[in-house]
């Protein structure tokens, strides 16, 4: 595709035919607010926070959904635009609850970022507040359309995605809102499938990871990048974790396998890792095989049985009366590990591992 | 993964994940990919909504049928006949790639002798997917040329699964629809990294890599890496194992992570192999159904407790990385081995799972060209032989490992198990969105969403029965009983149901036949003859 040259803010640049103005600013290191703008999702032009002065256009278009044209001149800053910008805050702050020392989006919330960029302390209207009650009838998602500003990335995302269309704008006016069909909740729709990735494009508190919240502040959080254990996808993981605790789960934006977005298990099924279920101590049986008596035992006593017998069916039986099956769950270097173990430990190639590929 | 070693020479997705957007064509057989493999399902998804032709081959009326372009509703156990039926079409019509056929490919007479039996006709009658459905699919495919197939356990779980990969290795091979990118035969594997342990050699007949035990040389390098003796004879494959510990030849083992008692066929006969073992090790996170036979449970750490590499479907090699210190006394697998390792007199010794890579690495050709600083970023995909390799995003470009690919003529044989008057409905069995394997019953999120079974049946049976969703029903096989709550949903198709093999409460392989695939040892857990029982 040709390339084309504008002017931004006083700054040549030239990009691709058909990039958007937010995209070329962005490229180029030129801030642009946004709120309703994924650059995965189709762009909307919604929220009008991106608006810009585009010189011999009337009005002040959204630049996501502006195209660059040879010789635009663009300013993303005027007086006029910045103008316009906070009195788009305000209007969102006027409904907007004053929850922010609470909320768990706090810190990571696109439109307190923007409020503060720009001085807007959402007192300049006093609108009418909703009064929704929280959505919270199922163990992932809650929901608290209150703090919701449409900015219908949620719907977008379900829809272009994740493709399951579970969610729309409903209602008029200031009755506005994003829901299921029929005002149903998630749930209820027994359309969701929980994947959550409404909840990661969110730029408000209006939707959470359930687990999550009163879990950490966002500043509190440690991430660590991994890899999903729980299907062949290998979706990329950012695992927040506080006090040695996993507060949330999120995708990873690696663009060659997930870009970011997660399924239920992967965003909301690392919880079994701190289930009150898991075996913290060697255990030595104590009832009959078969039963499940066990009692504690230490690593030390544990291993030095462990070794004793297999050490006594070696000698008695030879090695090939011992088996071992690896696991498709552990890590390359358990498995690596656990053939040589076998092979070169107790020298029998007895070893596989479950074939529910 | 046998069908595509025979036929290829060596068995893995031929493509990659994110070449699925570009496909036009995508052929989906036997998986249920939006629950299985949620996030590729996602991208199927997206490829339909741009305009991608869907064709879905599955008994169920899953999710992926309502994206579907053509939905070809087959009978369980009957793709190969399905397969045979669409090259038919294919050669019949002329729409083979001839060029790649006489240039990359042999034995296509073979493969004519036996497709030539199976006009649509004949195979509808088999499969009971229409017959003008079989000439839709087949031409929709031959002729597209970003055509991919997508398969999983639907196609392997069968006493003929290696066939059936064989026979869509054939399918692939006679259109050119393989060796490049975007087109290709794509096994998805469902556990997290099943592909990384066949990689590691967690099988009894290769070491590392799919090196032979049986190859001395291979044996010698070994031999001297690891200062040992080696065994020649490949050793015992799952199904063999529970044989021989149930006949008391097998006196002890040991097992990590897996819980043969729940997740293989015909567990009674399982359970009473492990009772009759002198000695079971077991390293896991949880007391499963197996561990209750154990004679000690070592505590391992879950994968977020730990550091080290997973291998994914699309064998791509990813770091996995410690974010919480292991629970109580739990200790990471690795360490576990180590320490029996020196207890039994030979020291292993690693400071770090970084270092068992290096050495797992200098031993296996696609992986040498990996270490821990190049799988930063988005990891590496093998082949990765040398440490300047990109990593291969496509398989089997210009050559088959094999040298050519092997086209071989593969007949219909009915399933092991076959429905009758005493069991008239067909048991198949598989995942579901909400749990992976046990791990996810202790998460406290997922198991409180779906706690229990529900059996899909179809509205039919229900009313015979006079059962709605959320009613208990026995389910009875010429194995074994169990109860079960129902859904009633039109998912199924009158005479098939479907169950999920997650849950202790209504353990599915109490049901299910240990026949297995006479090749990889897969057990046919997809067709198992029952009948429905009132609750008592
Ligand atoms: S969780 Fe997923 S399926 Fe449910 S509404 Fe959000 S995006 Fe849609
Ligand atoms: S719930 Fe969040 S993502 Fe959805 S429209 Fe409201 S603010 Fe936007
Ligand atoms: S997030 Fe879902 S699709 Fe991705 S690897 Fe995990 S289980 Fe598989």
């Amino acid at each position: 595709m040709a390339d084309v040259t504008l002017t931004i803010d006083g700054k040549r640049i030239t990009v691709p035919a058909g990039t958007t103005v937010l995209q070329a600013a962005r490229d180029n290191g030129i801030f642009i607010p946004t709120l309703c703008h994924d650059p995965k999702l189709t762009p909307w032009g919604g929220c009008r926070l991106c608006v810009v002065e585009i010189e011999g256009m009337r009005g002040l278009p959204a630049s996501c959904v502006t195209t660059v044209a040879e010789g635009m001149v663009v300013q993303t800053a005027s007086p006029q635009v910045v103008e316009a910008r906070k009195m788009m805050l305000e209007l969102l702050l006027a409904n907007h609850p004053r929850d922010c020392l609470t909320c768990s989006k706090s810190g990571a919330c696109s439109l307190q970022d923007y409020a503060y960029y720009y001085g807007v302390r959402g007192d300049k209207f006093h609108g009418e507040k909703h009064d929704y009650p929280l959505e919270d009838d199922n163990p992932f998602i809650v929901r608290d359309m209150n703090k919701c500003i449409l900015c219908g990335k949620c719907i977008r995302v379900c829809a272009e995605v994740q493709v399951n269309n579970v969610i729309d704008f409903a209602h008029r006016g200031f009755n506005t809102r994003v829901t299921p069909a029929m005002d149903l909740t998630l749930r209820e729709s027994e359309e969701c499938v929980f994947c959550g990735n409404c909840v990661q494009v969110c730029p408000v508190g209006a939707l959470a990871e359930k687990a999550s919240l009163w879990q950490g502040r966002e500043w509190e959080l440690t991430k660590v990048r991994t890899t999903c254990t729980f299907c062949g996808v290998g979706c990329n993981l950012e695992v927040s974790v506080k006090d040695d605790h996993v507060v949330r789960v999120r995708g990873y934006d690696n663009p060659l396998v997930n870009s970011g977005w997660l399924c239920v298990k992967g965003r909301f099924g690392a919880d079994f890792a701190e289930s009150p279920d898991r075996i913290t101590r060697p255990l030595i049986r104590v009832g009959e095989r078969g039963e499940g008596r066990f009692r504690e035992a230490t690593w030390d006593e544990a291993l030095d049985y462990t070794a004793r017998r297999l050490q006594e069916i070696k000698e008695q039986y030879g090695s090939r009366a011992i088996a071992a099956l690896s696991s498709a769950r552990c890590t390359n270097e358990e498995n690596y590990l656990m053939q040589k173990f076998m092979r070169a430990v107790i020298g029998t190639n007895n070893v596989d591992h479950c074939a529910r590929t | 993964m046998a069908g595509l070693a025979i036929a290829f020479g060596s068995g893995a997705m031929t493509n990659s994940i994110a070449e699925i957007e570009h496909n036009d064509v995508l052929l989906i057989i036997g998986s249920n990919t939006t629950e299985a493999h949620p996030v590729i399902g996602q991208k199927m998804k997206q490829a339909a909504r741009r305009g991608a032709k869907l064709i879905v081959v599955d008994p169920r009326r899953i999710e992926l049928v309502e994206h579907a372009y053509l939905w070809l509703p087959i009978r369980p156990g009957t793709n190969v006949a399905l397969i045979n039926g669409l090259m038919y079409v294919i050669i019949t019509e002329g729409l083979v790639d001839k060029k790649f056929i006489e240039e990359r490919t042999e034995g296509f007479e073979n493969l004519w002798a036996v497709v030539q039996n199976y006009p649509p006709e004949r195979v509808a009658g088999i499969t009971g997917v229409p017959a003008e459905k079989i000439y839709a699919a087949a031409r929709l495919y031959a002729t597209t040329e970003r055509a991919g197939i997508f398969y999983t356990l639907g196609i392997t779980e069968h006493t003929s699964g290696t066939s059936n990969v064989m026979n869509l290795a054939n399918l692939a091979m006679i259109t050119g629809h393989v060796g490049k990118e975007f087109s290709g035969v794509n096994p998805l594997r469902g556990q997290n990294n099943v592909q990384g342990a066949c990689d590691m050699g967690a099988l009894p007949d290769v070491f590392p890599g799919y090196q032979k035990v049986a190859n001395p040389e291979v044996r010698e390098r070994f031999a001297a890496a690891w200062n040992c003796q080696l065994d020649a004879t490949p050793g015992l494959r799952i199904p063999e194992m529970i044989d021989l510990a149930a006949g008391g030849y097998i006196r002890a083992m040991y097992i990590m992570g897996e819980d043969p008692a729940l997740t293989d066929p015909d567990i009674t006969h399982v359970r009473k192999a492990l009772a009759n073992l002198d000695f079971l090790v077991m390293q896991d996170l949880f007391i499963s159904e197996t561990a209750k036979f154990a004679d000690v449970i070592l505590p391992g750490a879950s994968f977020l407790e730990k550091d080290g590499t997973f291998t994914s479907t699309e064998r791509r090699v990813q770091r996995v990385r410690r974010a919480l210190s292991p629970r109580g006394e739990c200790r990471p697998d690795w360490q576990i081995i180590c320490d029996l390792a020196a207890r039994l007199g030979y020291p292993m010794h690693y400071d770090s799972p970084e270092q068992i890579f290096a050495e797992m690495a200098s031993l296996t050709p696609s992986y040498a060209g990996m270490s821990y600083a190049r799988l930063e970023g988005n990891g590496l995909q093998w082949p990765c032989p040398t440490p300047e390799h990109p990593g291969t995003k496509f398989l089997h470009a210009g050559r088959f490992p094999r040298g050519k690919g092997l086209l071989q003529g593969i007949e219909y044989q009915p399933p092991a198990e076959l429905t009758d008057e005493e069991y008239p409905i067909l048991l198949t069995t598989g995942r579901m969105l909400y749990h992976y394997g046990i791990t996810t019953r202790h998460s406290p999120s997922l198991e409180s969403y779906r706690p229990e079974e529900l059996a899909e049946i179809n509205p039919a049976q229900a009313a015979e029965l006079g059962v709605r969703t959320g009613d208990r029903v026995t389910v009875v096989s010429r194995r074994g009983r169990l109860v079960t709550k129902v859904k009633v949903t039109d998912r199924v198709p009158p005479g098939i149901m479907f169950m999920t093999y997650h849950y202790k409460e209504s353990p599915v392989n109490i049901l299910t036949n240990a026949a297995f695939d006479p090749i990889a040892k897969t057990a046919e857990y997809k067709v198992t003859a029952v009948r429905l029982e009132p609750a008592s």
